[in-house]
């Protein structure tokens, strides 16, 4: 084993070479990187709708940003249980690892609880008090697109984490297959933080 | 057991800094600055937030470079797309 590990290094000294093992990873960052695209190319057009646009309500006072405010957090929060579980699946510690990653689940589930409620407040409240009607108003449509889009991806990593606590359980998944399903929770963080900030703050 | 406990502290100190970031960010939209500034700053804090979750959660920091090629691949598209897009913004 060190003496292919010596062979590499004497081959490659820079980077050691693309491994059976490290396919799920690459693959999981290449569906990333295109998925980033997706929300790279709807957040421009955001941006060029928004300074197109000859008015544009303040993000804050029209959507509120105390309870999306907590999101953010929690999404924080589970991507640091997320980074635990996979400590604990490193060190076989199964207990703490159904913990975590149980925990991981449940936040997701809030996050979305708490975007369901956020949204049906809007449009039977702040919206229709602030005069904007959800089917022709540019603000409206870019935020629930921008939003329900990230939503999809929060409910896809709630199926995906419980699909990968089953199977850890049942003894088919190990530490790498956590560790990419870490990259896609962690992912769907770093999207929520960079909508929270284009969408509600500015 | 000992680096597994040492970078689960470090994971923590991550989590507290994007917490601190994400306060900050929201004290600064309640300040009333000028709006250049406040863009600015919340742009800064944004991508300074979501570096941290990528080099550290994501491990990008201790990867291959061919996966930080992967991710950074978007975000010189996007660039792009800004800049193929500006005609379309600044009309003249």
């Amino acid at each position: 084993m060190s003496e292919a590990a010596v062979m590499h290094a004497v081959v490659e000294p820079q980077e050691s070479p693309l491994t059976p093992e490290s396919w799920g990873k690459l693959g999981m960052w290449l569906f990333l990187a295109g998925d980033a695209m997706s929300f790279g190319c709807l957040i421009v057009g955001y941006g060029i709708l928004r300074h197109a646009s000859s008015s544009w309500p303040v993000p804050k006072d029209v959507l509120g940003i105390n309870l999306t405010a907590f999101m953010t957090f929690l999404l924080i929060v589970s991507s640091v249980w997320m980074v635990l579980a996979l400590a604990a699946i490193q060190e076989n510690n199964k207990p703490k690892f159904n913990k975590f990653l149980g925990l991981v689940i449940l936040g997701g589930l809030m996050f979305l609880g708490c975007q369901a409620y956020e949204w049906t407040h809007l449009l039977t409240h702040r919206l229709p008090e602030a005069g904007i009607s959800f089917s022709n108003n540019l603000f409206a449509t870019t935020f629930f697109i921008l939003t329900g889009f990230h939503g999809m991806h929060v409910t896809g990593g709630v199926i995906y984490n419980s699909c990968v606590l089953a199977a850890v359980n049942r003894g088919r998944y190990e530490a790498k297959h956590v560790e990419i399903a870490g990259l896609y929770w962690h992912f769907v963080d770093l999207v929520w933080i960079l909508i929270f900030t284009f969408v509600y703050l500015i | 057991m000992t680096s597994t406990a040492h970078s689960t502290s470090a994971y923590i100190k991550v989590f507290y800094v994007l917490l601190v970031l994400t306060i900050v960010e929201v004290a600064i939209v309640y300040l009333g600055l000028p709006r250049m500034l406040f863009v600015a700053l919340l742009v800064i804090f944004a991508v300074w937030k979501a570096s941290l979750v990528a080099m550290h959660f994501m491990h990008l920091k201790f990867e291959k470079r061919t996966l930080a090629v992967v991710a950074l691949t978007p975000f010189v598209l996007c660039v792009f797309l800004i800049l193929m897009l500006m005609p379309d913004i600044f009309p003249h």
